[in-house]
């Protein structure tokens, strides 16, 4: 029992580092980003290849790749999203087109990696190692992982919600017609929540890339994977993004220990079909008019 | 009358059509294949297949080419992405065959694209050298497509090798009766359990734990823990390659360590040596090789000579199907000339001398294949069925994990 509910905790947390990079992006920038899971995979390679060939752990990697996922989402958002952002009419509008600009850019990003690196499965080994919690042999690198992933949705959640720009965030999020009236550049604030996203999504793949086998084709699960949660947490809220996370990596966990693990992927999506009949906007999510 | 004209000119077009067409063919020969460089089989496509394709093309080019009669032709490749979709293999074979004229195709990598490619290469007439599939189906659909060859053998054969090396293991007194079994609920891991369960109970072993996960399961830890608690003799994980990664690791993190431990699809790849280093030892997989012989010693180095990165071939199909493509070369060259019905009847009836051994098939299939291996001391050597020439014997009980 305690080793299924532990597993389960440090595979929620991953579920929810993974997705909340896009209830940042899809949450307050309202970019349906189809190729979030190829930068999550970027962010794996770069790690696999500043560890492989440079030496460099990935936590020291980390400070590298934030930075610059978080520059590459801001240009890539000023340079290709913008124009569809002051194109489109409506919410809906720009949500329609920005999941068309965002498939064409996964194929572009999947291209680039499979240029760079094959198409062939990678995996390193960094702190895998055993370390006894509770009576329990767990991985290092995946507790760390589960650690980060708190520590980063608590100072988000912190920064959202204490911070000036945080709340002109959650504005945007909410309504960005009305956040202009009180002065919110409404541009700069979404551009910001994407590059944010795009950090979010570089670090939950580093930190991945320490114990899952990936390979360039292997994006889109990510990006199915973080879709379910963001839509179960209420789109745009982290806290939803934590709690969903968490919910759906405890099921499973259970299930595969006590039940089967066969039916891990039914219960999930049980679970998903059962929050969406109960609260279509998700857990946390406010209902629309 | 228009009509008439018109036909004699295009008779007279498809008669200077086709003596285009032989001159062509003297001058090169063209192979095409479709391959999988995008999508979920890219991976396994990437380390089997691709390698083995350039590897063999570069190899026959820099000897002058195919020998036609008494004159070398060069091979030209024309390529496509089949993006690991069936309807795309397809379509790519179509285009091969009506549009690029192409005189030899290569298959697809996997069982399901093999499967999916088959009717069109039988009905097009193409050597059809299946070196990536593994199905139970395969003397069927080798009577049912003559021009098809099924060279990694079934899945039947695979579970009952397996359960046959853990028979003689426990007449040998070196493990007892209790296996725990986990698989993948995709084609090959339900597939090789189906296999593998009425196997063991055949032969009296006492199936303590039997489940199946959902592809793409993220953490298998909960599998891992339960087998461990059952404390088993024998651990099986019919899994693919990021389970296989996956399970192995799990299993070193919770110390679980039977006496003999056997994963799937990726046991045999360079990666997992690379990843467990010094764990990797006595880990059982599917596949294997006779590591010792200096055929398969020369093929490794050539293949990683002609790689980019230095990448080694898998220990399992990537050898085999550098295998095919040898038949393939010394079957056209026996005939001599472009005749894909004489090179089918090659194939079938003649003896071929390849980098796993002489091989001579069998109603379209081979008669010996390595079906388990064990990592000793860093290589991956076949050691069932115990029979092959140059089986290895299993080291058992594995050796404990190592701390990393």
């Amino acid at each position: 029992m305690t080793h299924a509910v532990l597993t389960g905790l440090m595979l929620g947390g991953m579920y929810a580092l993974i997705a909340m990079g896009l209830t940042l992006q899809y949450g307050v920038a309202r970019i349906m980003n189809l190729s979030y899971g190829e930068f999550l995979i970027a962010a794996a390679f770069a790690s696999y290849w500043l560890f492989t060939g440079w030496a460099l752990s990935p936590l020291l990697g980390l400070t590298l790749v934030i930075p610059a996922s978080f520059g590459v989402s801001f240009v890539l958002y000023r340079v290709l999203l913008t124009p569809l952002v002051r194109r489109a009419r409506t919410r809906d509008a720009l949500e329609v087109e920005s999941i068309l600009a965002t498939f064409g850019m996964m194929f572009i990003v999947q291209g680039i990696m499979l240029a760079l690196f094959g198409g062939a499965y990678y995996s390193y080994s960094f702190l895998a190692i055993p370390v006894q919690l509770l009576g329990e042999s767990l991985a290092l690198n995946r507790l760390m992982a589960f650690g980060l992933a708190v520590v980063i949705g608590l100072a988000l959640y912190l920064a959202l919600t204490r911070t000036r720009i945080g709340t002109a965030i959650r504005a945007v999020a909410v309504d960005p017609s009305a956040a202009q009236l009180v002065a919110i550049n409404v541009a700069q604030t979404s551009a910001l929540a994407f590059a944010l996203g795009g950090a979010l999504v570089a670090t939950a793949g580093v930190l991945i890339s320490m114990f899952l086998t990936f390979s360039a084709s292997s994006g889109v699960v990510f990006t199915m994977k973080a879709l379910i949660i963001v839509v179960m947490g209420g789109v745009g809220n982290l806290l939803g993004c934590l709690v969903a996370g968490l919910l759906l990596g405890l099921s499973e966990a259970l299930v595969a220990t006590f039940v089967d693990p066969g039916l891990t992927l039914a219960v999930n999506f049980a679970l998903f079909l059962t929050v969406l009949l109960v609260k279509p906007a998700g857990l946390f999510g406010k209902a629309q008019r | 009358m228009v009509s008439s004209v018109f036909r004699l000119a295009a008779g007279l077009l498809a008669v200077a059509g086709a003596f285009a067409g032989t001159a062509q063919a003297q001058t090169s020969v063209k192979i095409g294949y479709a391959i999988s460089r995008t999508g979920p089989n890219a991976g396994g496509a990437a380390v089997s297949t691709i390698p083995n394709y350039e590897l063999w093309v570069k190899e026959v080019n820099a000897a002058g080419g195919l020998k036609l009669g008494d004159k070398r032709v060069p091979i030209e490749v024309v390529q496509y992405d089949d993006r690991s979709s069936a309807e795309e293999a397809a379509r790519a074979l179509e285009r091969l065959i009506s549009q690029d004229k192409v005189d030899f195709i290569l298959p697809p990598w996997g069982t399901g694209l093999n499967l999916a490619v088959g009717p069109i290469l039988n009905k097009a007439g193409y050597p059809h050298l299946a070196a990536t599939a593994v199905t139970d189906r395969a003397p069927e659909l080798a009577k049912r497509w003559p021009n098809s060859f099924w060279l990694l053998g079934t899945s039947a054969d695979a579970s009952k090798t397996l359960v046959e090396l853990l028979t003689k293991l426990r007449t040998e007194g070196k493990i007892g009766d209790t296996v725990a079994m986990a698989s993948i609920a995709d084609g090959f891991g339900i597939d090789l359990s189906g296999a593998a369960r009425p196997a063991l109970t055949a032969a009296k072993f006492k199936l303590v734990y039997d489940k199946t996960y959902p592809i793409g399961t993220q953490d298998l830890g909960p599998i891992v823990n339960e087998a461990k608690a059952l404390n088993p003799d024998v651990f099986i994980a019919f899994s693919y390659p990021p389970d296989t990664i996956g399970i192995t690791e799990q299993a070193r993190i919770a110390g679980f360590n039977p006496k003999v431990f056997y994963t799937g699809v990726g046991t045999a790849f360079p990666l997992f040596r690379q990843k467990f280093g010094a764990n990797a030892e006595g880990v059982m997989g599917i596949g294997g090789w006779s590591g010792d012989t200096a055929a398969i010693k020369d093929y490794l180095a050539r293949h990683k000579a002609a790689s980019a990165n230095g990448a080694e071939p898998d220990r399992w199909a990537s050898a085999v199907t550098y295998a095919s493509l040898q038949m393939l070369q010394q079957a056209i060259e026996r005939v001599g000339k472009i005749d894909r019905e004489a090179v089918i009847k090659d194939l079938q009836t003649g003896t071929f001398d390849t980098v796993i051994g002489k091989i001579k098939l069998e109603n379209n299939m081979p008669t010996k294949y390595w079906w388990v291996g064990q990592w000793q001391g860093g290589e991956f050597y076949g050691v069932g069925p115990a029979a092959n020439e140059g089986a290895r014997s299993a080291v058992v009980p594995k050796p404990a994990w190592q701390a990393q």
